[in-house]
Formats: structure tokens, sequence, C-alpha cells
């Protein structure tokens, strides 16, 4: 049966799996390196994060749905954080 | 058709593609970038293996720890090739690697075709092993690094020493006693130090935690331990911190606790508990996790040091 948690965590990481697929059809089709990190975070930060919201409802206890923000949270600060590094770069003229 | 099988097999062909890639990239960084991609997938493979431990060690220092290595000495590579013309390998030299390389190849092909049905195995008796004397620990794979093949997982950290002195060996003679060079010799970024002062205190728990919880649940001493490493390189990448100099006292002893309390307890099991590396029984849990814990303190010593470098003489501002 069904629930209405079950059809949450099947909307959310729907809409997460489609962000991932956008984001790999972004960084496969897009021109140059600047879009393709634009691309590139909107499958981390909001596909990873539907994912998680997802998995939260289908965790065994409290202690393991933070653990799932935790790592949401992570992905992001070291994702934004990199962009900024490797969007440096390119300015700069690296490959 | 089952979709898990499927997702195998793509899976499997993903690495296999990747590990190409990463033999035959031309440009150097490209290569390191296929390996830590293969490393990562690698980690996936281990997952669908049942062998979270396994997999765990793999993300993290098959490909984190060993990719910022490669990157590192890749970037030292280029500045020696502006310095020194790189001479072509001759023929029968890359004849000879070929072969030797075909050999290697083909010696672990054919053991791997060659096996015996049932396949030799030692697993049910390191697992009575574990569940018998060097018991206590949840988690077997701890139980049998740590009990069974004790020795060897000792060994394994002296190794880390050895490659840390073969490191230091190198540096020229004038600046022995001295610190490496800095990670970055540019000013550091803010992002890098945003992201090194945010990342670096969770990364810190979140490594003790992965070494503690070991004991009883996927994780242990090599993973954690790892974990704080590049806690520790993260900063010297955003130079928050400079490599310390290579004749710091309380680096030394860090780098020597973890095998030097293992030998001891090891050598106190031959009289306490009857024979080498046996621990007592009723104890062995806390023995173990007090090992483990300065095991972790030399490998979050040793991986740092090793990405550092050897001594350097250069003046830094």
């Amino acid at each position: 049966m069904i629930t209405l948690l079950d059809l949450f965590s099947i909307a959310a990481i729907g809409a997460g799996t489609f962000f991932f697929v956008a984001g790999t059809v972004g960084l496969l089709r897009f021109p140059d390196s600047l879009t393709r990190l634009h691309a590139l975070t909107k499958a981390d930060n909001l596909g990873l994060g539907m994912v998680a919201l997802g998995l939260i409802p289908r965790a065994d206890n409290p202690l393991s749905a933070l653990k799932l923000i935790v790592i949401w949270a992570l992905v992001m600060l070291s994702g934004a954080s990199t962009s900024q590094l490797i969007g440096r770069a390119l300015r700069r003229g690296h490959k | 058709m089952n979709l898990l099988p499927l997702l195998d097999i793509i899976l499997a062909s993903l690495v296999i593609g990747v590990a190409i890639f990463t033999i035959t990239a031309r440009d150097l960084f490209a290569s390191v970038v296929g390996y830590v991609a293969y490393g990562l997938l690698l980690a996936f493979v281990w997952i669908r293996l049942y062998a979270p431990d396994v997999a765990l060690t793999e993300a993290a220092v098959g490909s984190g720890v060993t990719g910022v290595l490669l990157i590192t000495a890749g970037q030292r590579l280029g500045a020696l090739k502006n310095v020194a013309p790189d001479a072509e390998p001759g023929f029968i030299l890359k004849l000879l690697t070929c072969l030797l390389a075909a050999l290697v190849a083909g010696a672990l092909g054919a053991a791997i075709l060659m096996l015996p049905d049932p396949p030799p195995s030692l697993a049910p008796e390191a697992a009575a092993a574990a569940d018998g004397a060097g018991a206590g620990l949840g988690n077997p794979i701890t139980a049998v690094l740590m009990s069974y093949r004790s020795l060897d997982t000792m060994l394994e950290k002296i190794v880390l020493i050895l490659a840390v002195i073969g490191v230091w060996s190198v540096g020229a003679d004038k600046a022995w006693g001295g610190a490496p060079a800095p990670l970055r010799q540019s000013r550091p970024y803010p992002p890098m130090v945003f992201l090194a002062q945010m990342l670096a205190p969770v990364g810190v728990i979140i490594g003790i935690h992965i070494f503690w919880t070991g004991a009883d649940a996927p994780g242990g001493a090599f993973q954690g331990g790892a974990l704080l490493a590049a806690m520790w390189m993260f900063t010297m990448m955003a130079r928050l911190v400079d490599p310390p100099r290579v004749d710091a006292q309380w680096l030394r002893l860090a780098l020597v606790a973890g095998p030097a309390v293992f030998l001891v307890t090891g050598l106190a099991g031959e009289v306490m508990a009857g024979s080498f590396f046996a621990y007592p029984h009723g104890l062995a849990k806390p023995i173990i996790l007090i090992i483990e814990a300065f095991m972790v303190l030399s490998i979050a010593a040793a991986l740092p040091i090793l990405v550092a470098g050897p001594p350097s003489d250069r003046k830094d501002q």
C-alpha cells in the first residue's frame, strides 16, 4: 500500500533525478566551462537536495535523517566553493 | 530482465572505460582526474559486493588521498620539465615495460581463471578467530584486521613511515630539518580559506566518528585517519597552517605512535595472554580501540606529510 509519505518520497526523488539528468545534459551540451559549471551546480545543489529530502521519511531513525541533511549541506558547501575555485582558474586563463 | 544485474554490468563497463581513459590520456592532469573517477566508481563496485569497509577505504585513500598525491606529484614533474628536456625512453625500454605489464596482467588473469572451485578461503577461519579470542567488536572486518591479521595491519603502518622517510630523503642536504614548501605559493583565495575553515571542524568530527563507529559498523582507523589527513591537507592548501618542520619532535612522535603502541601491545600480549599479539580475554575491545586511536593519529600525520613533500630550502615570504 502506498502511503502519503511514500508518494512524497517518490515525487521528491523523481524531481531530484530530473535535475541530475538536466544537469548532466547541460554538462555535455553547454558550449564553455563556465556554463557547464552552472549546469553542474544545479544537479549538485537542487538534485541532491531533492533526493535527500525524499529519503528523509525512509530513514531508520532521526539520526540517519540528520546525516542525510548534513551530507547535502556538505556537498553544497564543497560544490559552491570548488565552483568558485574553478571559475577563478578559468578567468585566469588556465584550461 | 532484472534491473540490478544490468546496472552492475553498466557499472563494470564504466570502470573499465575510465581505466582505459586513465591509461591512454595524453595530459597528465586528465589522467589523474580519470584515476580519481576510477577510484570513486570502484568504491561503488565494492558497495555492490557488500563490502562497505573496503568502499570507504577506496573512496578516502584510493581515490581521495592518492588523487591529491598524484596531482601534486604531477605539478612537481611539470616544474621539472622546464628545467631538463625530457628524454624519450628508448625502444628497448618501451618493449620491456610493455612485456612486464603484460606479464603481470597475464599472471593475475591466469590466477583468477585457474582458481579451483570452490576457491580456497581463509574467511571461515578468520571469522572464527574474530568471533573468538579477539572479539568484543561488532564489526568483523575490524576484528580480523586488529586480531586475526594484527601483524599485517601493523606492518602496513610501518610502510607508511617508510614512505615518509623515502619522501624526506629526496630533499637537499642543506634543507634537512626545515619545513616542506607550502602547498600553495600564491596568496590564498578567500573561498578556499572559507571552505577550509568551514569544512575542517566538521571533517575532523566525521573522521573521529568513522574511527569510533568502526568497532561495530563499517568504518575504522584507516578510513577515519584518511579523513583527518584530508582536513589537515585542506588547511595547508588554504595556507591556514604551513607544513611542519621535518625535525619537529611532535611530528616524529605522531608518526611512530601508531605502530609503536601496536608493537608494545603485541609484545605485552606475549607475556599476559600467552602469544604475540594475543589480547587478554574481556579486555580485547578497549585495547583494540586504544591501538586504533594511535593508528588514526599516525595515519592522519603521515598522509599529509607525504603530500607536503621533502623539506625545502626555498625562503618563503
